[in-house]
């Protein structure tokens, strides 16, 4: 890692945490992406456009910085495809289940000193360590 | 404009400058995800700077924001209300953890990547969303416990 991808990591993380702050300053809601996503099929009265359009900034602001800062990451070409749909399962159903994922625990629950959220951090990030050392040097699977 | 269609655009703006923030963090990119799990192989550690960045961001504002008594654009916060460490948490981490360390994605930057999707894009975002459905469905469906 270099110099300026270390400034990059950091801009790029303050600009979650402010984006995290003014949600909940001005629309007092908590910007965790799999609560904001998983509630949009089954839409509660005056509780899915604010999600929708949260959810199309996340689009949008992506498409922006790819255009002007950075490119969008190439497929990895050897990815087994089942192995994928796996994961996104479980991504899915995991952060249901669990109230939250990256952002939700991770920036928010943080942010807010909630202990549930920093076990659930603790318990995502040991395991996905665990399952990316196992899947790429145990299985060898090219990701 | 009245507060209802504001706080809409704000939640538009949030958004955005959270999509912003993975694009430019590196977060889009699964590749380098798995190489900040990766401590057995290519560690990669800006990633440490991003949820560096973000938490320490939050954990200052938050604190001040949540000492306010409403938001600015709504009557109140809405905030997870659970405080025990129960099976679900415990199993939900466990699973989505797997399935991050499986492929590299979580669930910002896999909605982020429509931007430009490609075909990870297609297999990933479905299977996700589909779980999301399934979890969702079971647990209304499940009888109150006790």
């Amino acid at each position: 890692m270099d110099l300026a991808g270390m400034g990059s990591a950091l801009i790029g993380g303050a600009s979650i945490g402010s984006a995290a702050a003014l949600l909940l300053l001005f629309d007092g809601r908590i910007a965790g992406v799999s609560g904001i996503a998983e509630k949009v099929f089954f839409p509660r009265k005056n509780d899915w456009l604010w999600r929708m359009l949260f959810l199309s900034g996340l689009i949008l602001g992506a498409k922006i910085a790819f255009t002007l800062f950075s490119h969008a990451p190439i497929a990895r070409e050897h990815f087994p495809t089942w192995l994928l749909a796996v994961a996104g399962l479980l991504v899915g159903y995991g952060t249901s289940l669990g109230g939250g994922c990256t952002s939700g625990h991770g920036v928010c629950g943080l942010g807010r000193l909630s202990f549930r959220s920093l076990v659930a951090t603790l318990i995502f990030l040991s395991i996905g360590i665990v399952t990316t050392i196992v899947v790429r040097h145990v299985f060898g699977v090219a990701s | 404009m009245n507060r209802t269609n504001l706080g809409l655009i704000v939640s538009l703006l949030c958004g955005t400058l959270f999509g912003l923030g993975l694009a430019v963090s590196g977060m889009t990119s699964p590749a380098k995800v798995l190489n900040f799990l990766d401590f057995a192989g290519t560690w990669d550690p800006s990633l440490l700077f991003v949820l560096g960045g973000a938490v320490t961001v939050s954990v200052v504002t938050f604190h001040v924001i949540l000492h306010r008594k409403a938001p600015a654009l709504a009557d109140q916060f809405h905030l997870p209300q659970k405080k025990m460490i129960d099976r679900q948490l415990v199993l939900g981490a466990l699973l989505f953890g797997i399935g991050w360390g499986i492929s590299g994605y979580c669930p910002g930057p896999a909605i982020a990547a429509l931007a430009e999707p490609n075909w990870e894009t297609w297999i990933f975002l479905p299977a996700m969303l589909l779980g999301m459905v399934m979890q969702q469905l079971r647990s209304r469906h499940q009888l109150p416990a006790e």
